[in-house]
């Protein structure tokens, strides 16, 4: 399809949007399908269908509106009305006010610090398109970046966009995303990959699962320009098999781009090729890891190799390969149709743009949210989240899943990027932000992320897969009340051992959720040794202690 | 004489073999379609056995031993066949600070069993998943792949009653 054609698609959807303007946008992403909108949006196509409005008010299907814990959320056009908490009992009473005032009851504000402080750019379709309508892309500025990046730009000039940008991976190590496609440019091969990794394996975290249910196409199309950018004619999505719901928003995302010859040969009239193939994960968290990633799309077991060579010069079949996060690529159409600068000059020094972040735990305004960087993380986690629940007190964050670490309260001030989040011992990671208030025991937590890396470990690094084991014995020692100093002088020079001397990523971080809970909270690890007490009342070892007498 | 290509005989006369001999056709019965084949046999059988690693082994040529052990890898694939009804409880940081380990407890007590296991009369499976990424619902636990938001003791016990046999 030529340009022309794909503007042609894109400008009718505008015109038939302005011919009739009224519109019900229903939540229909994972959270939301969970607390039951798939029976509001067929209560409200009822409505619609029984009253004035026939065929005059569509009723949409629409991505991730971000405020999960309030949903299921409805949206109304043209008024730009927000409901929570619909029930399909409520449809009537919705579908009536569409032309007139809203109904006050279900209402949400807009105004809440939760919208009015994010910043959409990946999100920016996000809760406005119907993910499973190529149109509603197109008519949302979509594909646009392509076709200019083909008809416009060479390979070498996407690439100095994408380095202009700023932009640094978003799986969460945070590695200049122009570096990396010029690294694939650069070898010397006859043929290149790109790999999306969509294994979101970071317990705790589902942005990339919302932007694959929300905007899938966004994600098609940087990949695409990915491609162009390293000279690649291939592509794989590597996704969560624990997904479904992305994978068939995914699929049916694959299938549309190819009939509208976006995908495929010659796209959008060029002598271009990509083509892009899904492969599930099947549930290991090594996974993440680029090169276990590459083995498990081999076909093979998810274990890592030593790098180098990096997958930039010998990756998926020994070919250059560009691996990146769905994050990643989710940024590059607006930086391609905006340019470079216009990234860069959101966020700070050496972090631009903006992150989306996944707020759960203990706070009031669960749900996902895209901030720009450098925002503090007391203004995300007490004005956009609201704060901490049930009048109870903030104790700590944790980021970075368990390659991260826990945050406490001196740190709430700190501007949130990679460099400063690193400083206070974690990671920014992919972007789950799991509040704690004072009813969790930090040594708990510590256990359990070790017991996560424990079973994770591939087993073919010794430091990890005996490390992580020694590590989780002692903390449960410790959890029981049963450990002494000594124990903690050796769980100490453990976290040294395993995270210098592992063969990955997941072994080399598995120590931090232990190292930064021993730095900010020893006194609960203390507690537990000294006092066989467990401040926050998780642990059982007193009464373990007294059973036992 | 080393297999044909592709010529492997399905365990059985079952034509859900058929999904998975299209699986493996479709990659051109390519060693690298291991873990997409193995998807399709759970997909269409609910587990995999010693049999259909074998048929899948042979039809994509590589060793039992490599299937055997891609299957093991990853916690995705089982190798017991599942209840009738399975109940996941999420363990996610999320779900777990909000209160998942007592969820596990409270379904492990009250059915009899261990995580991993299924009950006696193969009636009810409990499992554990890493984070289904419902986080902002937390905690959660999936009835038979249904999420069930917010999920508290009771409400749990009142949604295993509802498989229960009248």
């Amino acid at each position: 399809m030529t340009p022309e054609q794909l503007e042609q698609i894109a400008s009718e959807e505008t015109a038939a949007r302005a011919r009739n303007p009224r519109r019900l946008s229903v939540c229909m992403a994972a959270g939301c399908i969970s607390s039951n909108s798939d029976a509001v949006k067929k209560a409200l196509e009822r409505a619609v269908a029984g009253g004035p409005l026939k065929d005059a008010c569509p009723v949409t299907g629409v991505g991730c509106m971000g405020l999960c814990s309030r949903g299921p959320l409805v949206s109304t056009e043209p008024a730009g009305v927000l409901y929570q908490n619909v029930t399909p009992e409520d449809a009537g009473e919705i579908v009536g006010a569409v032309s007139g005032p809203a109904v006050e009851r279900l209402q949400c504000s807009r105004e809440l610090p939760f919208f009015k402080r994010q910043v959409g750019v990946v999100l920016e379709n996000s809760g406005q398109i119907n993910p499973e309508r190529i149109e509603d892309y197109l008519a949302a500025k979509g594909y646009a970046a392509l076709v200019q990046a083909l008809t416009e730009m060479r390979p070498a000039e996407v690439i100095e966009q994408v380095s202009r940008s700023g932009l640094r991976g978003r799986g969460g190590a945070g590695y200049p995303t122009g570096l990396k496609w010029s690294t694939v440019a650069k070898a010397r091969a006859e043929t290149r990959y790109v790999i999306c990794n969509a294994d979101e394996g970071d317990p705790g975290a589902f942005m990339d699962r919302s932007v694959l249910e929300s905007d899938p196409q966004r994600v098609l199309e940087g990949m695409i320009i990915a491609g162009y950018a390293v000279g690649a004619s291939r592509g794989y999505i590597y996704v969560r098999a624990e997904y479904p719901l992305a994978i068939a928003r995914l699929n049916t995302a694959i299938r549309q781009a190819k009939h509208l010859g976006l995908l495929g040969s010659q796209i959008g009239n060029t002598e271009f090729a990509f083509d892009i193939e899904l492969r599930l994960g099947a549930g290991a968290f090594v996974c993440g890891e680029e090169t276990a990633l590459i083995a498990s799309i081999e076909g093979g077991r998810g274990t890592p190799r030593p790098r180098p060579p990096y997958p930039a010069q010998a990756g998926l079949f020994g070919a250059p390969t560009l691996i990146n996060n769905v994050e990643t690529f989710a940024n590059i159409p607006p930086i391609i149709r905006n340019g470079g600068d216009w990234y860069a000059a959101m966020g700070t020094q050496r972090s631009k743009g903006t992150k989306v972040f996944a707020l759960t735990g203990k706070i009031n305004c669960t749900g996902l949210i895209e901030v720009p960087m450098g925002m503090s993380l007391r203004e995300i986690i007490f004005e956009v989240g609201g704060g901490v629940p049930e009048g109870r007190k903030f104790k700590a964050v944790q980021t970075g899943g368990p390659s991260g670490g826990c945050i406490p309260e001196q740190f709430l001030d700190m501007p949130v990027d990679y460099d400063s989040l690193a400083q206070a011992g974690s990671i920014m990671g992919s972007g789950g932000m799991i509040v704690m208030d004072d009813s969790s025991c930090m040594v708990d937590v510590a256990k359990y992320f070790m017991e996560f890396c424990m079973s994770e470990s591939c087993g073919k690094c010794i430091p990890c897969r005996a490390g992580t084991a020694q590590m989780y014995d002692l903390l449960a020692k410790i959890c029981e009340g049963r450990a002494a100093l000594d124990d903690l002088a050796m769980l100490e020079d453990l976290c040294d051992m395993v995270k210098n001397t592992s063969l990955c990523g997941l072994g080399q971080s598995a120590p931090n959720p232990v190292l930064s809970t021993l730095r900010y909270f020893r006194d609960e690890y203390l507690a537990h040794i000294q006092e066989k007490k467990c401040p926050a009342g998780v642990c059982a070892c007193g009464m373990k202690q007294e059973a036992g007498s | 004489m080393p297999p044909t290509l592709g010529k492997a005989s399905p365990p059985s006369e079952d034509k859900r073999w058929k999904i998975v001999a299209a699986t493996m056709r479709r990659h051109g019965f390519s060693r690298n379609a291991l873990i997409e084949t193995l998807h399709t046999v759970q997909q269409s059988f609910g587990f995999l056995d010693r049999p259909s690693l074998e048929y899948v082994a042979q039809s994509l040529r590589v060793p039992l031993s490599k299937a055997f052990g891609v299957a093991t890898f990853y916690h995705f694939f089982s190798l017991k066949p599942p209840g009738d009804h399975t109940c996941v409880i999420c363990l996610g940081t999320a779900c777990y600070i909000k209160g998942a380990p007592q969820l596990l407890a409270e379904v492990e007590q009250s059915l009899g069993i261990k995580q991993g296991e299924t009950t006696a009369d193969g009636h009810v499976s409990v499992l554990t998943a890493r984070c289904v990424g419902s986080c902002s619902l937390a905690p959660v636990a999936l009835f038979d792949s249904e999420v069930a938001p917010r999920l508290n003791a009771v409400e749990m016990r009142g949604r295993l009653a509802r498989w229960m046999p009248s």
